[in-house]
């Protein structure tokens, strides 16, 4: 082939990180990329799906599963990368952990996506952690542009210094775009499968060996630190240095244009010995990072001064405002960017269950059995909001059932304890818990809600829904012969907006002694398809006014300005909205609610 | 090019169309020849919540957030959210508001109501403010599913961008045959803004 004479421009696109860290894998020929939906990952694997059909990519059970089969790609000398949540990399914190020790046959990029602010996780811990924890590089890209480009540096290191690498992303990173400009696709070859035992087998006599090589390897990686151009000294005014990673440079930059930066695309293990210098040629040394003082406490050790948290505080997503606010405290800013007015307080809108959701329909028939109801992670958290607060707890993936077994066996108020997990969650980690519930004889009834998705990441397939993250027909796990399997003697299947038949299941199930299950069917009102039935109407000559249906808290309900005889404002229904799932017919104690196919005098 | 970066910021609520703007403006920033960033929380969106994002270009985009008060245009969707974004436009900045309110299931209790009148809450802040009542515009040109690209229209008027740019990437984002329709409706928009 002859090269071309012409100079080619390279495409540019807008891209979030998360598009971009896919654009990476397909140029740095990743072949197969495996994980679990969870907000801010998901899109990485979704965009592989959509736009890179040559490389195998699926959702996982799991995080755990995930990390594994990307796990054995590498082993087999293929390119693989995880995704995840950083809750998620604690379900694969596991494997991680001991591949640390195994290495890698080719390279294996595992994906953190951090969640500070908790925009839609339950924490805000902070997994660089992970990356000293086990011992293995951490790349932290500041923008879309290095959230691609790391991706091969990324298998690189991986593969020069045999070992997993740590990509941390955030979600201002993950979910902001930027320019990319696209390089080119490098085809990597599948080495195939070495037996090697002494690295492959961690038994206790060859783990133990390998701990050594994981510390000789440490060295050698702090070495790289020092030389990696991922790091750079940037120079501007001496007065000020700034060391930053990840959001935290890009923040940084914005607010001290004229400040030197020590800025680190390696964000672990440091270049100790490199800022050390850079410190010696500044004034005044801080550090610029969100969450917990992961770096400042490691350069406090090495004895180089510096603030930090002090400036940035420790909760939280460190936006320009907070930001500002830190520096100017310290000094550093001349004036605080102060918001030209004060902020209106303006109603809040919290996010509620959609019109027409299943969850709804069934949380309104468990709220009058006054039971104890541990639940977990999913759309139906959002059930513990008014006005249906009827979810009591939210711990994590598959605690529902697991907190269940434990209060039912020390409890004493005699009321009925549920566990409520949704489908996508039960099939993560809620079947190891209701063999326990079986295993140990629990009184719980555990509740599958089974809406067919994984709702709250935006719909996407698992092991239940018949279909592959690459659009492939699969086999559909059947939940009732599943949970009967386990061992669950009571198990009942009902259709969610069937009020009756909810509420009759849930009394035979609590009347049940030992653990039971209902599992209630109903697709998710928007995914895969939105439904759109016909709506209903509220007759105004009969609606009286009692908020009964608004108490079920359908956005599709709100009160009208018509006022009933004694003074009461009426309900209308946004039929635009309204999906037709009948709830607020059911409950309407003076049959007000009408189908807006019949005629109703206006 | 300026070196000034100009921040354009879009709210609404979950479903209004407000990131398809967003992505839009971004991309016609960047064709125009800008760094660009955008940003916004994606999540608990769909699922009624607010929505914001933030759009910004210039010669070199450091942050993805627009500074608090540092907003040179708003463009909100609805009524509420744009007294909500207040704050966050400068002392100077423009705004555009599509004249809809959208009512929480929140208002029906005792704790809060929706604000009177919102439009004329932002008014007294920016005498300039364009109202535009984009469902009944687009419901005029036949199809109410073009509110977002009718307010980019209202918006484009604050901006220096080219129509040929704005239409050539209107046309790639919007749904097959529908691309006349939606220019007509980018023009209406545009036609209101300067009236």
């Amino acid at each position: 082939m002859e090269a071309s004479p012409r100079q080619e421009t390279p495409l540019r696109y807008l891209l979030s990180g998360n598009e971009a860290v896919a654009l990476g894998c397909r140029e740095a020929g990743v072949h197969l990329g495996a994980g679990y939906p969870g907000t801010p990952s998901t899109e990485i694997l979704e965009t592989l799906a959509r736009m890179v059909p040559e490389m195998y990519v699926q959702w996982s059970p799991n995080e755990k599963v995930g990390l594994e089969v990307a796990a054995g790609a590498a082993m087999t000398g293929a390119r693989a990368i995880s995704t995840q949540k950083h809750v998620g990399l604690n379900v694969a914190a596991d494997p991680l952990m001991t591949l640390s020790y195994m290495g890698v046959e080719a390279g294996l990029v595992v994906v953190t996506a951090d969640d500070p602010e908790l925009h839609s996780s339950q924490n805000e811990q902070d997994n660089r952690h992970y990356a000293r924890f086990a011992k293995i590089p951490m790349l932290e890209p500041s923008s879309s542009q290095e959230a691609k480009d790391y991706v091969a540096a990324g298998m690189e290191i991986s593969e020069r210094f045999d070992t997993p690498v740590l990509l941390r992303l955030t979600t201002r990173i993950s979910h902001s775009k930027g320019i990319v400009e696209a390089g080119t696709a490098r085809p990597v070859e599948v080495k195939g499968f070495r037996k090697d035992y002494k690295k492959y087998v961690m038994v206790p006599a060859n783990a133990r060996v390998r701990h050594a090589v994981v510390e000789e390897r440490l060295e050698k990686l702090r070495a790289f630190a020092e030389e990696t151009d991922l790091n750079r000294v940037e120079w501007g005014d001496r007065k000020l240095g700034v060391v930053a990673a990840g959001v935290g440079y890009v923040q940084a930059r914005e607010l001290l244009p004229g400040a030197s930066y020590y800025k680190l695309g390696l964000g672990w293990p440091l270049p100790l010995e490199g800022i050390r210098r850079f410190a010696a040629e500044v004034e005044r040394l801080i550090v610029i990072e969100e969450l917990d003082p992961f770096i400042e406490e490691q350069l406090l050790a090495a004895g180089i001064a510096c603030e930090g948290k002090a400036i940035t505080g420790l909760l939280g997503e460190l936006t320009p405002g907070r930001l500002g606010k830190g520096l100017a405290a310290a000094g550093l800013l001349a004036d605080a960017p102060a918001p030209a007015s004060e902020a209106a307080t303006v109603l809040p809108r919290p996010p509620v269950l959609c019109p027409g959701c299943p969850h709804r329909s069934l949380f309104v028939s468990v709220k009058p059995k006054r039971g104890n109801i541990f639940g977990d992670i999913g759309c139906y958290t959002l059930a513990a909001l008014p006005p249906l607060q009827t979810i009591d707890t939210c711990l994590d993936m598959g605690a529902s059932i697991s907190t269940a077994i434990g209060s039912s066996k020390v409890a004493t108020d005699g009321k009925p304890i549920f566990a409520a997990i949704g489908d996508s969650t039960f099939l993560h980690s809620g079947m190891t818990g209701l063999l326990d519930a079986v295993y140990n004889d629990a009184n719980i009834t555990v509740l599958i809600l089974d809406n067919r998705v994984t709702a709250m990441t935006g719909g996407q397939e698992h092991p239940a829904t018949g279909k592959t993250l690459m659009g492939k027909a699969a086999k559909q796990v059947d939940l009732p012969t599943l949970v009967k399997a386990i061992g669950v003697e009571h198990v009942q299947v009902v259709r969610n907006h069937d009020q009756p038949a909810v509420k009759a299941a849930l009394d035979a199930a609590i009347e049940h002694e030992g653990p039971s299950v209902v599992i209630a069917r109903a697709p998710c009102a928007l995914m895969p398809v939105k439904i759109r039935e016909t709506p209903y109407r509220v007759d105004p000559a009969i609606c009286v006014g009692c908020k009964t249906c608004l108490r079920t808290g359908c956005p599709a309900l709100s009160l009208t300005g018509a006022m009933t005889a004694k003074g009461l404002r009426q309900v209308v229904i946004d039929e635009a909205a309204c999906t037709g799932c009948s709830l607020c017919f059911q409950v309407c104690p003076h049959d007000a609610i009408r189908l807006a196919s019949e005629e109703v005098p206006a | 090019m300026s070196a000034k970066t100009t921040n354009v910021l879009l709210v609404g609520v979950g479903g209004q169309g407000v990131l398809l703007a967003s992505d839009i403006l971004s991309q016609v920033a960047m064709e125009a020849g800008h760094d660009a960033k955008k940003s916004e929380v994606h999540g608990m969106a769909q699922r009624g919540g607010v929505v914001s994002s933030h759009v910004r270009f210039g010669e070199r985009v450091w942050s993805p957030i627009i500074p608090e008060g540092g907003a040179d245009v708003l463009l909100a969707f609805e009524e509420a959210e744009a007294l909500r974004a207040m704050h966050l436009v400068a002392p100077d900045g423009a705004a555009v508001v599509n004249m809809q309110r959208i009512i929480p299931p929140i208002a029906a209790g005792k704790d809060w109501d929706y604000p009177e009148d919102p439009l004329a809450d932002v008014r007294a802040r920016i005498p300039g403010m364009v109202a535009v009542a984009a469902r009944d515009e687009c419901k005029a040109l036949g199809n109410e599913k073009m509110v977002s690209v009718l307010l980019l229209g209202a918006l484009s008027a604050s901006l220096d961008f080219g129509e040929d740019l704005w239409r050539k990437v209107i046309l790639a984002r919007v749904p097959k045959g529908t691309g006349d329709l939606n220019w007509k409706a980018f023009q209406r928009g545009r036609e209101l803004a300067a009236s």
